[in-house]
């Protein structure tokens, strides 16, 4: 009895906690696809505002999955072979180093934005171009991968392994290829992960650096909230989230099959 | 068992020093040479520079200027430990958790680039060898400690070395599966006919699996010698320690005979010395009457453990003497006894500065 009373208000609270995170969720959803948000969901259903978003700002939407994965290139192909390098050589330099690659998570994005702004604005078609946002989501996200994959080489001995297949007669790039990045494989996923999904939600850098010409989906979304009816704005959100879900879930069950292996 | 029996290389160690960053010397410059088709073992203490020396050996640390590394005459000092040609197995195995058994014993053949028959034919020979079969297809977390160790021995063996070096091997297990390990290792090393280089601080380990042994301390060599050379004929007073149980005498010799305060001992051809320091192995000590000895004392205390007592006997020599007497003969503590030691038991060791 003492037992189904606790389960029952376990349940309670773990229903209650997950309303109050999903409720505005739904709401937001709803608004996005009713024909006036004032009178309600009884004025009726339509597709229309999700239709005129689409129109309106599929540039942005692919601008936004471009600057995510090009963003999650480069914190591969930099971040992987920066944090086995880290790991490896190891002492008081690649501490230093370590640090001053986490420090833009201390630092607010909007400085980060003002101090690219300041180093590159002179650069007109860099700074006109959208690499430049790609700057700024490298400098944000790439602590996040260099810090997963290296809590990954701490945890299975990557020296001794990279030494194991030494003395077997494999090269560097193949210790690299066939010995390093199949085991450091859990924290490269969830690094990628974190990357994507901070790069596709990033507002504060993004805003900064933008030009009219290069906006992301944070951004637009600001501009609908903005300028729009609400139901635009929340169509917006309805695609953001139609985007961004199958995307995690499917990361999410890749990360898992390579752990349970 | 000549299609896995390796050519071993004969390897010379030339001088090789190593300090570390930040000063720390972790060997002073040193030289080794190994017979191909030896088995050489590195005994020592933690810290006593054994596994930097088999780490130069490898490729895996460099020797400080000046140090050379030869196989066979090749001069390999600046060569890679990937293109050395050796084997090595590793304290902690080093087996890659995202391959199979089989994958793991292959590795080093498909770097090698040899075909995919070839190459399962050789791991399958390589399972047999080690006894392992069965375990090809799981996955490295699915070992226990003796199936992993024995992988970690396939795949070095598998890619036939000119050197195999084995750091601790035998360590991360428990002491009944060490001792099995240890005997099946003896016989594969001798089936192989590999140089084969041994690094470990467990003297037993030593003694079974070594043609000589090299023992260090402090990052310099003690002595280098023949199992029995090291154990009967320690050159210093950290061999005879290190190496099995030793009582350490102190005493003048005069006449060939060394004088104890329980009266003396007869010696091989010693010349006269005021301070001589002499080792005797406890088995070595008989117990007899109190009367019919040169060498008495007294029985502090007599502990059983099954296949022999250990006698401790004072008053005998400057320091308790501890004999290993047959489990059956009856002593007493507080007992006077009598103690017999055949002249060539008594090893005086040589003067040390």
């Amino acid at each position: 009895m003492r037992d189904r009373l606790i389960f029952a208000g376990q349940l309670g609270f773990t229903l209650l906690v997950a309303a109050f995170l999903v409720v505005p969720v739904i709401l937001s959803i709803s608004a996005g696809v009713t024909v006036n948000y004032f009178r309600g969901i009884q004025s009726g259903v339509t597709l229309q505002w999700v239709v005129q978003v689409w129109g309106l700002y599929k540039s942005e939407i692919g601008l936004s999955f471009l600057i995510a994965f090009a963003t999650l290139a480069v914190t591969l192909v930099v971040g992987v072979p920066s944090a086995y390098a880290l790991h490896v050589r190891g002492g008081q330099l690649s501490r230093v180093i370590e640090e001053i690659i986490t420090l833009p998570l201390a630092i607010p994005g909007l400085a980060i934005a003002l101090a690219l702004l300041l180093t590159y604005g002179g650069f007109g078609s860099f700074r006109q171009s959208w690499l430049f946002i790609l700057a700024g989501h490298v400098v944000f996200t790439m602590p996040f991968m260099v810090r997963s994959v290296m809590a990954v080489f701490a945890s299975v001995d990557i020296k001794t392994l990279d030494e194991g297949a030494a003395s077997l007669g494999a090269s560097p790039w193949t210790r690299f290829r066939n010995v390093i990045v199949p085991n450091a494989m859990p924290g490269i996923l969830a690094g990628s992960l974190m990357v994507i999904t901070l790069s596709l939600g990033e507002f504060n850098l993004t805003w900064m650096l933008h030009t009219p010409l290069t906006k992301t989906l944070p951004v637009g979304l600001a501009d609908s909230y903005a300028s729009m009816r609400l139901e635009v704005a929340s169509a917006y959100t309805l695609i953001f989230f139609i985007m961004i879900v199958p995307l995690l879930v499917a990361m999410q069950m890749f990360a898992d099959k390579s752990q349970t292996r | 068992m000549n299609a896995i029996a390796s050519h071993g290389a004969a390897v010379h160690v030339v001088n090789c020093g190593k300090t570390f960053p930040d000063g720390t010397q972790a060997l002073s410059p040193a030289s080794l040479d190994i017979v191909a088709g030896e088995t050489l073992v590195l005994l020592g203490p933690s810290g006593c520079g054994k596994t930097t020396m088999l780490r130069i050996i490898a490729g895996l640390e460099t020797p400080d200027a000046g140090g050379r590394i030869l196989f066979d005459n090749n001069d390999v000092t600046a060569t890679p430990i990937e293109q050395r040609h050796v084997g090595m197995v590793f304290q902690s195995y080093a087996l890659f958790p995202n391959m199979t058994v089989a994958e793991n014993i292959g590795y080093g053949l498909k770097i090698r680039g040899v075909g995919k028959a070839e190459r399962a034919a050789r791991v399958a020979e390589m399972v047999t060898l080690t006894n392992i079969g069965g375990l090809e297809n799981r996955r490295i977390d699915q070992l226990s400690g003796g199936q992993r160790q024995r992988v970690a021995l396939a795949r070095a063996v598998a890619v036939r070395p000119r050197v195999l070096l084995l750091d601790e091997p035998l360590t991360a297990l428990d002491a009944s599966l060490r001792d099995r390990l240890r005997s099946e290792l003896n016989r594969l090393l001798r089936e192989l006919g590999i140089t084969a280089i041994y690094v470990t601080h467990d003297q037993a380990e030593a003694m079974e699996l070594g043609d000589r042994i090299v023992v260090m301390r402090k990052g310099a060599i003690a002595q280098i010698g023949t199992p029995r050379e090291v154990y009967f004929e320690p050159q210093n007073r950290f061999v005879a320690e290190f190496v099995g149980a030793a009582n350490i005498v102190e005493g003048p010799v005069a006449g060939g005979r060394l004088t104890l305060p329980g009266g003396w001992l007869a010696l091989n051809d010693a010349p006269d010395d005021a301070a001589a320091v002499a080792m005797i192995r406890p088995e070595t000590i008989s117990i007899i009457a109190e009367g019919d000895a040169f060498l008495r004392g007294v029985v502090e205390s007599a502990s059983f453990i099954g296949d022999r007592q250990r006698v401790i006997v004072t008053g005998a020599a400057n320091r308790p003497l501890t004999v290993d007497a047959p489990n059956r003969i009856n002593v007493r503590a507080a007992e006077r006894v009598g103690l017999s030691i055949a002249p060539d038991a008594v090893r005086v060791l040589p003067k040390e500065d």
